[in-house]
């Protein structure tokens, strides 16, 4: 990882683009779906149970 | 790089993610609905009527539809802006992504997101007894990382090392055991429950096949714009 910073730039912009976007994503689906506050829960309810997530 | 992954996620998500809640809302909710009477106590199992089969409740509540809408498009942006981000990876490591293969992409992610969780929590009616919700969580959220990283490695890696740790992976979450209760007692009948967890897995097996198609759509899509335009990044 080190090396390749060194020897091409542009690796590690793609990267951490990647690795940003994979997050905004899990974050989305963490809040929108796992989260366990009372409004969200009540609000995503049949979302969270026909995507199987663990509810209640 | 970050918009191109940003904007194919977000219009693959979004188209899949409505069609996911249309189906939902015709073919899974009417079954949640039902359930909901049985845990409501309006109906009983082995009560002193019989229950009826017929779908006792049903029609469409806006405010709780719309809802239903807004979080399953916003469940599948979650899940297109992590696809997309896994292809991008891929592509950065010498993979080629053609439209077609969005449909492996997409089975991928239904396996791992929605069919190996449901080995071990098949998809719950409300009123199902379950286990600890912390524990539930846990137990999800490892056998999606492992059964994702499992297919990846199947998919990607060289040599029956990578195999044999894929394997691994992909069974550990199941040798270990999902959470459940002590003892079951919910009030719906299992042939809800059966029909709800089928149903569920089939609209979700739909919306990521077509999760990964799209993807890989505006993915190509996006990178030939990238290409018209140069000194964008």
């Amino acid at each position: 990882m080190t090396a390749q910073t060194q020897s091409r730039v542009s690796i590690p912009t793609n990267l951490v683009a990647i690795a940003l976007c994979a997050f905004i994503g899990l974050a989305i689906v963490g809040i929108a779906g796992h989260a366990q506050t009372s409004a969200l829960h009540d609000a995503a309810h049949d979302t969270r149970h026909a995507a199987g997530f663990p509810c209640h | 790089m970050f918009s191109r992954i940003l904007v194919s996620g977000l219009f693959a998500g979004f188209a899949a993610g409505l069609i996911a809640a249309l189906l939902q809302l015709a073919f899974v909710q009417p079954i949640l609905l039902h359930a909901e009477l049985y845990e409501s106590g309006q109906l009983t199992h082995f009560g002193g009527a019989k229950a009826s089969t017929a779908a006792a409740a049903g029609g469409i509540d806006l405010v709780r539809d719309g809802l239903s809408i807004l979080f399953t498009t916003l469940i599948y942006t979650g899940y297109a802006l992590i696809l997309v981000a896994a292809m991008a990876l891929a592509e950065h490591r010498g993979v080629r992504i053609a439209v077609r293969q969005g449909l492996l992409w997409g089975l991928a992610g239904f396996v791992s997101v929605q069919f190996a969780p449901a080995v071990g929590l098949p998809p719950e009616l409300p009123g199902s007894a379950a286990a600890e919700m912390g524990l539930r969580q846990a137990w999800w959220f490892g056998t999606v990382g492992a059964t994702a990283a499992g297919i990846a490695l199947i998919a990607f890696g060289k040599g029956w090392t990578a195999r044999a740790i894929a394997a691994v992976l992909i069974l550990a979450p199941h040798v270990i055991g999902a959470p459940h209760p002590e003892a079951f007692a919910g009030p719906v009948p299992p042939e809800l429950a059966g029909m709800f967890a089928g149903r569920a897995l089939g609209v979700g097996l739909v919306a990521w096949v077509l999760l990964g198609l799209f993807a890989a759509w505006f993915w190509i899509r996006e990178g030939e714009r990238a290409e018209d335009t140069p000194r964008t990044a």
